[in-house]
C-alpha cells in the first residue's frame, strides 16, 4: 500500500467526523439516503399523496419539537410538551362541546398552554430547579388533570374552527393541510427569531455559558422564563394542529410525543448540552422518523424496526455531537 | 464600536475614579478598613496585596458587586452609589473576570456585541427586531484592527481560538464598551506565558486609547511590565502607591507581606541608592 493512500485512508474518518460535526448536514444526508432507498425499492414512496401523508404524520411532533428545540438550546429539556398539548385539546374540546364560543375556546386553549410554560419557566429559572425534574413533575400533574377533566375517556370534537387545521387544499396531486402550512410557517418564523434577533442570540448564549451571559448583562432569568412561555405557546398551536389531524380529544393520546420531539431535536443535531444546534435540523429529524415509519410500512417490514433504527440514529447523533464538542475544547 | 467608545473618553491624566474611606464589614471581620484609591485616565494602576488584604473587596465595590458600609466613590468627581454591576456598567465601568466570560459556540463578532446587539435601521430593526450582522462584523473587525489584535476571522467561533485569543475577546469587549475605565481581575491567571503576553499587549493598547485600567494580578512580572503605578493593599487599607521605576519587585513583595514598611523601603533607597 502506498504511503499517500495510507495517509488518505487515515484521514477518511476525520473527514466523516467533520461532516457529522456540521449538525444539520449529517441529518440531511441520513434523510436523503433513507428516502433514496425507499424510492428505489417501492413504487409508491415518492407519490405526492404518500409524501403528503408522511408530512401529515410528522406534523404534531414537528410542531412540538420547535418549542423543544428552543428549550434544549438553553440546556433545558421538556418532558411535558405532549401532556401540555393533550390538556389543550381536552380543555378546548370540553368547552366547545359544552356550548362555548369556538374562538374563545381556541384562545383559552392557547392561553392555558402558555400559562403552563410560565409556571415551568418560573420554577426552572427563578427557583433554579432542574428542568428535567420540573417537567417530569408537570407531566404527572398534567396527565392526571387531563384524565380528571375528561373523566377518563376520549370524546369527539367536531367543531369546524378547532378542526380547521386538518382541512386541505391541493397542490398537484398532493393534499396540503393548513396544519402543515402552520408548521412550516412556524419553522421559518422561529428560525428568524433564533438567528436574526437579539433574543435568539441570547438563547444560544445562555445555553452556551450562562455565567458569561449574566456577566454581559443579559437578564438570564427573564429570558429563560420567556423561552418556556414561548415554547408552551407553540405547544398550544400543536394542540390545535392535533385536533385537525384527529377530531378527537383523547387523554391517552400523545404519550410518546415528548420523547419523539426530543428524538427529532437530537437527530437534527442540537446539542443536549445547550447552546448549539440549527432549528431546521429539528424539522429534518422529525421527517427522518416519519420517512422511516412510512417507508418500512410500504416495504412490508414490521414498523417496530423503525423504533430500533431510530434508537441507533439517536445514539449516533449524540455521539457525533459529543465528539465535535470535545474537539472544540 | 468606536462610535460608543470615542466621544466620551476622558483626557489623559485626568482623575477618573476616586474612592475615599471605604469600609466593608462582614460580621466581626473587617474586609475594608478605610481603603483609598485614585485612578487617572490613560494609566494602568495595579492593585496588589496578599490574600485577605482587601484588593478583591475594593474592586468589587468599584464595579458594583459589593455595596460598602461607609465611604465614598467619585466618578469624574461626582459621587456615585452602585447597587449592581449593571449600574456601574451603565456609567462606563467594565470588568473582565479571570474565567473566560465568552460564549464558545458563538462567533467573535457576536460575542463582542453580546447583550448590546445592534439592530438594523428603519422598519426591519424597529418592527422585526432584525440584527445588523454586517455592521456588527465590520465594527468588530475595525476595532480589533485598531487594537492590533490578530484573529483568524471575525466570524470564527470563539471555541476555535486559543486561550489567549479567547481572553483577548473578553478584554476587547470590555474595552470597547467602557467609556471610563476597565477593571481586569487576574486576566492572565488562566493563561500560559505566551498567551498572557498577547493579552498584556492588548491591555496596553486599551490604555493607549486613553482608558483607565485597574489591574489585579498575583503575577509580579506582569504587574511590573504593565503598570504605571502600583497600589499595595494591606489589612484592608492602601499601604502605599509606588512605581515600577522606583522600587524593585522584592521590595514590593516585602511591603505586601509586611516584612518592610514603606518608610523603611524609602530609607533603604536613600542609603543604598535603590536598585
Amino acid at each position: 500500500m502506498s504511503l499517500s493512500l495510507t495517509a488518505s485512508l487515515a484521514r477518511a474518518p476525520q473527514a466523516a467526523l467533520r461532516v457529522l460535526a456540521k449538525p444539520a448536514l449529517g441529518a440531511l444526508i441520513v434523510l436523503v439516503v433513507f428516502s433514496a432507498c425507499f424510492a428505489f425499492t417501492t413504487d409508491t414512496f415518492l407519490a405526492p399523496g404518500n409524501l403528503s401523508i408522511i408530512i401529515q404524520q410528522s406534523v404534531i411532533t414537528g410542531t412540538l419539537a420547535i418549542g423543544e428545540t428552543i428549550i434544549i438550546l438553553t440546556a433545558g429539556i421538556d418532558l411535558a410538551n405532549g401532556a401540555v398539548a393533550v390538556l389543550g385539546t381536552i380543555v378546548a374540546g370540553r368547552l366547545v362541546n359544552d356550548g362555548y364560543d369556538p374562538t374563545l375556546s381556541l384562545l383559552l386553549m392557547l392561553a392555558l398552554c402558555t400559562a403552563e410554560g410560565y409556571v415551568a419557566g418560573s420554577l426552572i429559572a427563578r427557583l433554579r430547579l432542574p428542568a428535567f425534574i420540573v417537567t417530569l413533575g408537570l407531566l404527572g400533574i398534567l396527565t392526571a388533570a387531563t384524565r380528571l377533566i375528561s373523566q377518563g375517556g376520549a370524546f369527539p370534537v367536531t367543531d369546524e374552527l378547532l378542526g380547521w387545521t386538518g382541512n386541505a387544499f391541493r397542490v398537484g396531486n398532493a393534499a396540503v393541510t393548513y396544519g402543515m402550512v402552520i408548521m412550516f410557517a412556524l419553522y421559518i418564523a422561529v428560525w428568524y427569531i433564533l438567528t436574526q434577533t437579539a433574543w435568539g442570540r441570547h438563547v444560544y448564549a445562555i445555553g452556551n455559558n450562562p455565567e458569561a451571559a449574566r456577566l454581559v448583562g443579559i437578564p438570564v432569568e427573564r429570558r429563560l422564563v420567556s423561552v418556556y412561555v414561548f415554547a408552551s405557546f407553540l405547544y398550544g398551536v400543536g394542540a390545535w394542529i392535533a385536533l385537525g389531524r384527529i377530531p378527537n380529544a383523547d387523554p391517552n393520546s400523545m404519550q410518546t410525543t415528548s420523547l419523539d420531539s426530543i428524538t427529532a431535536v437530537v437527530l437534527g443535531g442540537t446539542s443536549l448540552f445547550g447552546g448549539r444546534g440549527p432549528l431546521f435540523g429539528t424539522l429534518i429529524g422529525a421527517l427522518i422518523v416519519g420517512v422511516l415509519r412510512n417507508g418500512l410500512t410500504l416495504e412490508g417490514i414490521d414498523p417496530l424496526w423503525q423504533d430500533l433504527v431510530t434508537g441507533i440514529l439517536v445514539i449516533a447523533a449524540v455521539a457525533a455531537d459529543e465528539l465535535s464538542r470535545r474537539r472544540g475544547q | 464600536m468606536s462610535e460608543y467608545a470615542t466621544p466620551a473618553l476622558p483626557t489623559k491624566g485626568q482623575t477618573v475614579l476616586e474612592a475615599h474611606g471605604i469600609v466593608k464589614r462582614y460580621g466581626h471581620v473587617t474586609a475594608l478598613d478605610g481603603a483609598e484609591l485614585e485612578l487617572h485616565a490613560g494609566e494602568v494602576l495595579a492593585v496588589i496585596g496578599d490574600n485577605g488584604a482587601g484588593k478583591s473587596q475594593l474592586i468589587k465595590v468599584l464595579c458594583g458587586a459589593v455595596i460598602p458600609d461607609e465611604g465614598q466613590v467619585l466618578l469624574n468627581g461626582e459621587p456615585v452609589h452602585f447597587r449592581s454591576p449593571i449600574e456601574a456598567r451603565l456609567l462606563g465601568i467594565e470588568t473582565v473576570f479571570q474565567d473566560l466570560a465568552v460564549a464558545p459556540a458563538l462567533d467573535i463578532s457576536t460575542n463582542l456585541f453580546l447583550g448590546r446587539e445592534l439592530r438594523r435601521r428603519g422598519l426591519l430593526g424597529k418592527v422585526f427586531r432584525m440584527l445588523d450582522k454586517p455592521r456588527m462584523r465590520q465594527e468588530a473587525q475595525r476595532y480589533m484592527d485598531e487594537l492590533k489584535f490578530r484573529l483568524p476571522s471575525i466570524t470564527a467561533a470563539v471555541e476555535s481560538l486559543s486561550g489567549g485569543q479567547r481572553q483577548g475577546v473578553a478584554v476587547a469587549r470590555a474595552a470597547a464598551f467602557a467609556r471610563r475605565l476597565v477593571i481586569m481581575d487576574e486576566p492572565t491567571a488562566a493563561l500560559g506565558v505566551r498567551e498572557g503576553g498577547q493579552v498584556l499587549n492588548l491591555i496596553r493598547a486599551v490604555r493607549d486609547r486613553g482608558l483607565a485600567v485597574i489591574l489585579i494580578s498575583h503575577n509580579m512580572p506582569n504587574v511590573f511590565e504593565l503598570a504605571d503605578r502600583i497600589q499595595i493593599m494591606r489589612l484592608g487599607r492602601r499601604l502605599t502607591v509606588v512605581t515600577p521605576q522606583e522600587h524593585t519587585m522584592s521590595e514590593v513583595v516585602a511591603m505586601m507581606t509586611g516584612a518592610l514598611t514603606p518608610e523603611e523601603a524609602a530609607r533603604a533607597r536613600a542609603m543604598g541608592g535603590g536598585r
